[in-house]
């Protein structure tokens, strides 16, 4: 593929060196001289000097023939304008922005700039992945499809470990597709019987979370866990 | 009509108070509070005692645009010193706020002339700069009508 990336900063830069190395053609284009020649020392030819805002400059890096543009400076406005450029003047099949004031997401939403990524949403995501309280990791969330797959780490605690699959309630429109044991991923059938540390991946429509994280979380014992009576 | 103009730089300003001064109501949104006094150059009274509105926040920020009035304008001007900015808040006003006049001030002709032709109502001073210079030149071109002529004056 031949792609193409906007700003040779810090994800720009390891983002084309990642590329080069999985061999597709790549062509970084950074508008700060300081940081081009920078950059130029390792990518050498890969990387092109300019204003990527400008079609010229576009065009002169090739981009009538780019399978991919990736915009990913420091600048919301750029990335969402390069986007926009690069997808309907230039008809480029795909395009990837990066959002650096999450604030700005809606404005990429509106000028049909798809997928756009934060770094702030990704960091929220780890911490849904690592901080255990969350319980539940989104992997795919796809909007426009109204659907979402996520997964959930079965804990000692859990309700439905020891059950099998084909008893569980689950909500409607979710489905689990995949349980990953020891290491190995299997796709569960109805007398699948669930373990603790399954690590389980779940389709559902949007908005079903809650139903699921119930489902799957921590049974409901005598006891209670802690409850603060507060 | 209400007219929101974004960016009050001296183009902005300019054309706030023309439009003021013909009636409209007018209110401006720039990011810079200093900007309120270029509102005044020329004015014998305050911008607000003349009816004027000037509020200070970022085009990109709804909230700032909300304040400004953008649900109710009848014009929205983007005038601000960057075509970025401009190109993408003039698209904020059109698809999200509807707002039924829209006009964006591009400096770079190549995108003036690209995103004209997708709709939006742009103003290209560079390209009018051009354009002025070069009938100037072919004009004023008496003077070196001719090779011969400017060997002479040369000389």
């Amino acid at each position: 593929m031949y792609i193409i990336v906007i700003g040779a900063g810090k994800v720009g830069w390891n983002l084309a060196r990642e590329l080069l190395e999985k061999e597709h053609e790549v062509t970084v284009i950074e508008n700060n001289r300081r940081r081009y020649l920078t950059v130029e020392q390792e990518l050498e030819h890969n990387v092109s000097y300019g204003d990527a805002s400008e079609l010229w400059v576009l065009e002169r890096a090739g981009i009538q023939r780019a399978d991919m543009v990736i915009a990913v400076t420091g600048d919301d406005e750029d990335n969402m304008l390069i986007c926009q450029v690069a997808k309907e003047k230039y008809e480029v099949e795909r395009i990837i922005a990066r959002v650096n004031n999450p604030r700005n997401k809606p404005h990429f939403d509106l000028l049909g700039i798809k997928p756009s990524v934060s770094a702030t949403d990704l960091i929220l995501r780890l911490l849904e992945h690592e901080v255990p309280e969350y319980g539940l990791v989104h992997l795919l969330d796809l909007q426009e499809e109204q659907l979402e797959i996520i997964e959930m780490l079965l804990g000692k605690d859990c309700g439905v470990t020891g059950r099998r699959v084909g008893d569980l309630e689950m909500p409607e429109g979710s489905l689990l597709i995949s349980v990953l044991r020891n290491g190995k991923g299997f796709v569960p059938g109805p007398d699948t019987v669930l373990e603790v540390g399954d690590e389980v991946l779940a389709v559902l429509d949007p908005g079903h979370e809650e139903q699921l994280k119930v489902l799957f979380g921590p049974a409901e014992s005598g006891q209670g866990n802690g409850a603060n009576g507060l | 009509m209400f007219i929101l103009i974004v960016g009050c730089g001296r183009v902005g300003s300019s054309v706030a108070r023309a439009m003021l001064k013909e009636g409209h109501e007018v209110s401006c949104l720039d990011e810079d509070a200093e900007s309120h006094a270029r509102l005044e150059v020329g004015l014998d009274r305050g911008w607000e005692d003349l009816g004027g509105q000037f509020t200070v926040g970022a085009g990109l920020e709804t909230d700032a645009l909300v304040a400004a009035g953008i649900e109710k304008a009848d014009a929205f001007i983007a005038s601000t010193d960057g075509d970025n900015t401009n190109i993408v808040i003039a698209q904020i006003a059109q698809r999200r706020y509807e707002v039924p006049t829209v006009i964006a001030r591009i400096l770079d002709p190549l995108r003036a002339e690209w995103y004209q032709r997708q709709g939006l109502h742009t103003v290209c001073p560079t390209r009018v700069a051009i354009d002025m210079l070069e009938s100037a030149v072919r004009e004023g071109a008496p003077r070196g009508a001719g090779p011969s002529d400017g060997a002479v004056e040369t000389a």
